[in-house]
């Protein structure tokens, strides 16, 4: 057993390339799986940290189906019905420098907060204190340090756990410092309740209950965000998995002889192939062990950004920081070991019912595998019919991606019998027997390089589709933010009087200001921001409406009207001429909808007036002036000087705009940087099948170079075969690319973000990936070439002496 | 539910152990009790409770033992609307039975209308359970009380006069003087269900109301108290109480006749001595008691129906069914506090 142990792993010893290929490949799709793991877990467990941090993880909560607030009254009745419920009075509390989320709480119903656990250990929690005037506030250090310069607050208590910009106190000192009274944000459902109470449904029908999966719109939002990355990492993995097969198919192909004269010598058939699993095994350990340590690496240098996606796109808490977790590298290597027994199975079948004595044969080999291939575009053509038919059929995000995997791996598995098709109709407009041959020898070697292609198909497609919806979006988003941000310079008050003094200066200065002044609500139990606005041309000249009736903004500006954004328009199914209803006794028409590319939240537009009039303490701080763009430095000096603004406080248009552009590049930054390793990997898949092949071209090549076709003729045709295969697979990755694009823009995204975007075509992109391709196979082909280049004749020869 | 909250300060306003009464009124010897305005809520005092115990039977005579209370705390006297109120509600129900003992916690604020008592009708109540009454008098009240694992729905007639305690409810506590206001219905009969497991189990018996109000009810020596509600085969009652004092025990209590004559017992006159000492929920309490009135020729043994009467709530206390047997027959319900 040692003997035959050592026999089969002397191969390795021969050809460390091989064995560096090998566990390069399958390290490379290790790598990029578990960096992509772990960055969703790094993302996932901040959620669930600051969810648990607030003790309101796990459990349901009521909120207003409409409307920014829940009576008082109703939560009486609701616990005099006998529900269990914890009140939670929340809301933007406005300082002089910021603004903070202040949350009040009934210190006898809230379940257990675990950021205050330390606290509430300690000598410095007295429950009384806390109930009685003056209370108690409670921040985390930093906010505490400043909460304490301020004057005529209470006392404040420090919780290092709690969010950064978030204060804790009784319910009735919130009401006091927000100015409502009588009104609650949301009921928390506590665990333990009576058998037999009365439904909720029945007891209070405004009020919509949310269990916790669904409870932050961020999480549920950051779920497709992951769910993409999941998708990426997959593909990157497969792709990955195809360097694998073809390096173990090499290595089980060069030592057929070996296993044949072992099996001859006495060795079982089954003490062979427990030899060949145990290295298979050795190989994913080592492998994985390494793409492990890679992939720590890798989802390192990607967290800052996607941290900073999180935080800027959907408002997602999301640290920094990486950890080992052991989960991580067990699922690491369990899915090394799952895919090398994925690319290696094949090979084992094959040496397990490998003819003791028959001939090598490469060509029943070919053979089998062309009929093969027919059954697998069929399975491709089915594949890709369930995703048609499963979006048809499904909503929502798993549907799109099912969509994607289907037409993706549909198209890859027929890609072979496509390829073979043009190549038989290229080989009709041959002219000389060369040309044929050489036609004719490509069809031959596609069985072979099938696998390599097909990496490279979805590499190339990823590449167009996600590019496209990349570079699709960025200019779909440039031109928004050129109507969006039309103000020339947008100024920010400390606090509501300044924000009233503000006002009352642009005045009397002549300065045309809009405010911009927005309260926060609920539809359908879903965040809806409403925006008030004057009437001014600003809007209705620059404002990017998707569509609207053409006195929208009169209509508007007579407070007989709303406008909403896409979000909401496309979450509700609510267009044009439906009615929104904002609360009980206020329902506007729907004059038009907008495009709305900042936040993945809900929002409309009414008319100020109206706005104020319900609701009078809405915030008055933000201003968007309009004044020739050569004025604006000289404004903020001016503002600087007379109302001691500080800089951060005033932004002008341009820089507005370059740092909107700055977090949307970075969104994107791991999406491309995924993107290009998938193509490196494709192109490393080439490389090994070709080299798997190299050992059956001789015998094919000889007869060619024996009818007078030189080495160097023939060094040349291999590169151009691999150059021609890549061009072809290119063309059939076009469409490809583009239908993955139009799913991610029409179905991911309306899924994800809520909104659609239109589809720009960029053909100098296809053009470079062309060339990126080409390159990969020539270069791929280059070391097969000059090996043929400088076979000795004699090597040639020897094949008609004595074939394998 | 209050794990994260150091909760002890609260709950021992609740009990009674609160010994400073700064700024609270104080009950008064010469203060005559009037109804129905007594029956509600004295926010000027610091703590007051509704407090109501029956013994009960199914038709198979397996005895049970139900508890509803309502306890009202103030942080400071007087009431504000809203949740600045400074008064707090707590609710404790129990259910008793000779194998199981069940018992559930309510709090609320005061000033949002979640807890509360009003007199005209008379109603008491914190979340879904109630006490309340079709008038203004406490003659004939409908109970009910619900929790995860049992629930109770009872009709009480009361059949006999309010009793006022010690000198016409002025009720002394201590040597030191510390007093609080006391009245009760001893003799309501009621009937209605217990449910128990799921099961809906039909039940009649006798039940025991108490009003007590105060603001400084122990003197600063005293840890606790065991408090007695007899009633005895022959139709009398007897309530009597012992505060467990470092300086000597101070006791004191009421015999009311089958017709509501109530005489207030002298300091000492009620005597009670612990036959047995159990542990229950990791605490060392007596369960079995002596208990003896020579004045009235009475000597009874007070056995639980059931020891381990364990109210886990946040100011845990013993509190349950007793049986009586000696001198004379009958049924009570005995709580100890402070033991913890």
């Amino acid at each position: 057993m040692r003997a035959t142990g050592q026999a089969l792993l002397s191969h390795w010893r021969r050809h460390p390339g091989q064995l560096l290929l090998l566990v390069l490949g399958l390290a490379m799709a290790t790598a990029l799986w578990s960096a992509v793991q772990a960055i969703n877990g790094e993302a996932r467990r901040s959620y669930d940290q600051a969810a648990q941090q607030l003790g309101a993880a796990q459990i349901d909560i009521l909120v207003p189906r409409a409307g920014d607030g829940i009576a008082l009254s109703r939560y009486v009745a609701l616990r005099r019905a006998g529900w269990q419920l914890a009140p939670v009075l929340e809301g933007r509390w406005r300082l002089p420098d910021r603004s903070v989320t202040l949350q009040g709480i009934d210190l006898l119903s809230h379940p257990p907060i675990p950021a205050l656990a330390q606290l509430a250990n300690s000598d410095e929690m007295d429950p009384l204190a806390l109930l009685q005037p003056p209370g108690r506030l409670i921040a985390a250090p930093g906010l505490a340090r400043y909460l304490r310069t301020l004057p005529d607050l209470p006392p404040v208590l420090e919780a290092p756990d709690l969010p950064p910009d978030r204060v804790i106190t009784d319910i009735a000192l919130a009401e006091e410092l927000l100015n409502r009274s009588g009104a609650l944000s949301r009921l928390l459902v506590l665990r333990e309740q009576s058998p037999g109470l009365p439904p909720l449904s029945t007891l209070a029908p405004e009020l919509i209950r949310q269990a916790p999966s669904e409870k932050t719109s961020a999480q549920r939002l950051t779920d497709s965000f992951h769910l993409n990355l999941t998708a990426f990492g997959l593909l990157s993995f497969a792709v990955g998995l195809f360097i694998v097969h073809g390096m173990i198919g090499l290595a089980f192909e060069q030592r057929r002889g070996l296993f044949r004269t072992l099996r001859a010598m006495g060795v079982s058939l089954r003490g062979l192939i427990a030899l060949l699993l145990v290295e298979l095994i050795l190989l994913a350990l080592l492998a994985g062990g390494l793409g492990l340590i890679l992939g720590f690496f890798l989802a390192g240098a990607l967290l800052p950004d996607v941290a900073a996606t999180l935080r800027g796109l959907y408002g997602a808490p999301v640290e920094g920081g990486l950890t080992l977790r052991p989960l991580w590298i067990l699922s690491g290597l369990g899915m090394a070991l799952a895919g090398t027994f994925m690319a290696g199975g094949q090979a084992l079948w094959r040496v397990a019912r490998l003819p003791l004595l028959s001939a090598p044969g490469v060509q029943s080999w070919s053979a089998r595998a062309r009929s093969g291939h027919r059954w697998q575009a069929l399975g491709g053509a089915g594949l890709a019919v369930v995703g048609v038919l499963s979006v048809l059929l499904f909503d929502g995000l798993l549907a799109g991606f099912a969509l994607l995997a289907g037409i993706m791996l549909g198209t890859a598995l027929a890609l072979p019998v496509v390829l073979s098709l043009l190549l038989t109709l290229l080989q009709r407009s041959a002219r000389g027997p060369l040309a044929e041959w050489v036609w004719s020898d490509m069809r031959a070697q596609l069985p072979g390089l099938s696998l390599a292609l097909m990496a490279l198909l979805l590499a190339i497609a990823a590449n167009i589709g996600v590019g496209t919806m990349v570079s699709s979006f960025r200019l779909t988003f440039l031109g928004w933010m050129d109507q969006r941000l039309s103000a020339e310079l947008y100024v920010t008050a400390r606090n509501d009087a300044e924000g009233a003094a503000l006002q009352e200066w642009f005045r009397q200065e002549g300065i045309r200001a809009l405010p911009i002044r927005s309260l926060d609500t609920r539809y359908n139990g879903t965040p809806l921001r409403v925006y008030g606005v004057i009437d001014d041309a600003t809007y209705r000249g620059n404002w990017p409406i998707l569509e609207a009736t053409t006195d929208s903004w009169d209509r508007i500006a007579e407070g007989r009207a709303i406008l909403i954004n896409e979000q909401l328009a496309r979450r509700f199914d609510l267009w044009t001429g439906d009615i929104l209803t904002l609360q009980a006794d206020w329902e506007l028409p729907i004059v038009g909808v907008y495009s709305d590319y900042g936040n993945p939240n809900g929002q409309a537009i009414v008319s100020l007036p109206d706005l104020l009039e319900r609701a009078p303490d809405i915030p008055h701080r933000q201003f968007g002036l309009r004044l020739p763009p050569q004025d604006v430095a000289a404004l903020q000096s001016r503002l600087q000087d007379s109302f001691g603004l500080p800089a951060s406080a005033m932004i002008d248009q341009v820089s507005l705009k370059r740092e909107s552009l700055a977090i949307f590049d970075k969104t994107f930054v791991v999406t491309g940087a995924l993107n290009i390793l998938t193509l490196g990997v494709a192109g490393f898949a080439i490389l090994t099948s070709l080299l798997t092949l190299w050992t059956q071209r001789q015998p094919q090549l000889a007869p060619v170079w024996a009818l007078g076709v030189t080495r160097a003729q023939l060094a040349r045709l291999e590169i151009l075969r691999s150059v021609l295969l890549a061009v072809l697979t290119w063309a059939i990755a076009l469409p490809l690319g583009l239908a993955l694009a139009w799913v991610l823009l029409s179905v991911i995204n309306v899924e994800a973000f809520g909104w659609k975007l239109p589809l720009f075509l960029f053909p100098l992109d296809w053009l470079r990936l062309a060339v990126l391709a080409i390159l990969a196979a020539a270069l791929a082909a280059l070391i097969p070439a000059r090996r043929l280049r400088r076979l000795p004749p004699a090597d040639l020869l020897k094949v008609f002496a004595h074939e394998r | 539910m209050l794990c994260w909250l150091p909760l002890q300060a609260l709950a021992q306003g609740f009990a009674g152990l609160g010994t400073n009464a700064d700024g609270y009124a104080i009950p008064e010897r010469d203060y005559r009790l009037s109804f129905p305005q007594d029956h509600g809520p004295h926010p000027d005092f610091r703590i007051e409770w509704w407090y109501l115990t029956a013994n009960l039977q199914d038709q198979h005579g397996t005895p049970y033992g139900i508890q509803w209370t309502l306890f009202r705390s103030a942080l400071q006297p007087g009431e504000a609307e809203g949740w600045r109120s400074p008064q707090l509600w707590m609710a404790h129900a129990g259910l008793t039975s000779a194998t199981r003992h069940f018992s559930a916690e309510r709090l609320a604020r005061g000033g949002i209308g979640q807890a509360g008592v009003s007199t005209a009708p008379f109603s008491a109540w914190i979340d879904d359970w109630r006490m309340t009454a079709p008038n203004a008098t406490l003659n004939q009240l409908k109970l009910s009380a619900t929790d995860a694992e049992f629930a109770y729905d009872l009709t009480l007639t009361a059949e006999g006069p309010l009793i006022l305690h010690g000198a016409q409810g002025y009720s002394v506590k201590s040597r030191e003087g510390q007093a609080s206001y006391y009245y009760s219905q001893p003799r309501y009969t009621l009937s209605g269900t217990v449910t128990l497991e799921g099961q809906v189990i039909p039940v009649t018996g006798q039940a025991w109301l108490d009003r007590e109000w105060s603001s400084q009810p122990l003197s600063s020596g005293q840890s606790g108290w065991d408090w007695f509600s007899l009633s005895l085969d022959s139709g009398a009652k007897l309530m009597g109480f012992r505060l467990r004092d470092d300086a000597g025990d101070f006791t004191s209590g009421t015999w009311i006749t089958p017709d509501g004559q109530a005489t207030a017992l002298s300091p000492g006159a009620f005597q009670a001595r612990s036959l047995e000492v159990q542990t229950v929920d990791g605490t060392e309490v007596p369960t079995r008691w002596e208990v003896r009135l020579p004045d009235r020729d009475l000597a009874v043994e007070v056995t639980p129906l059931n020891p381990d009467s364990w109210m886990d709530v946040s100011f845990a206390y013993w509190e349950g069914p007793v049986q009586v047997t000696g001198t004379h027959q009958g049924v009570g319900y005995l709580e100890m506090t402070g033991y913890r």
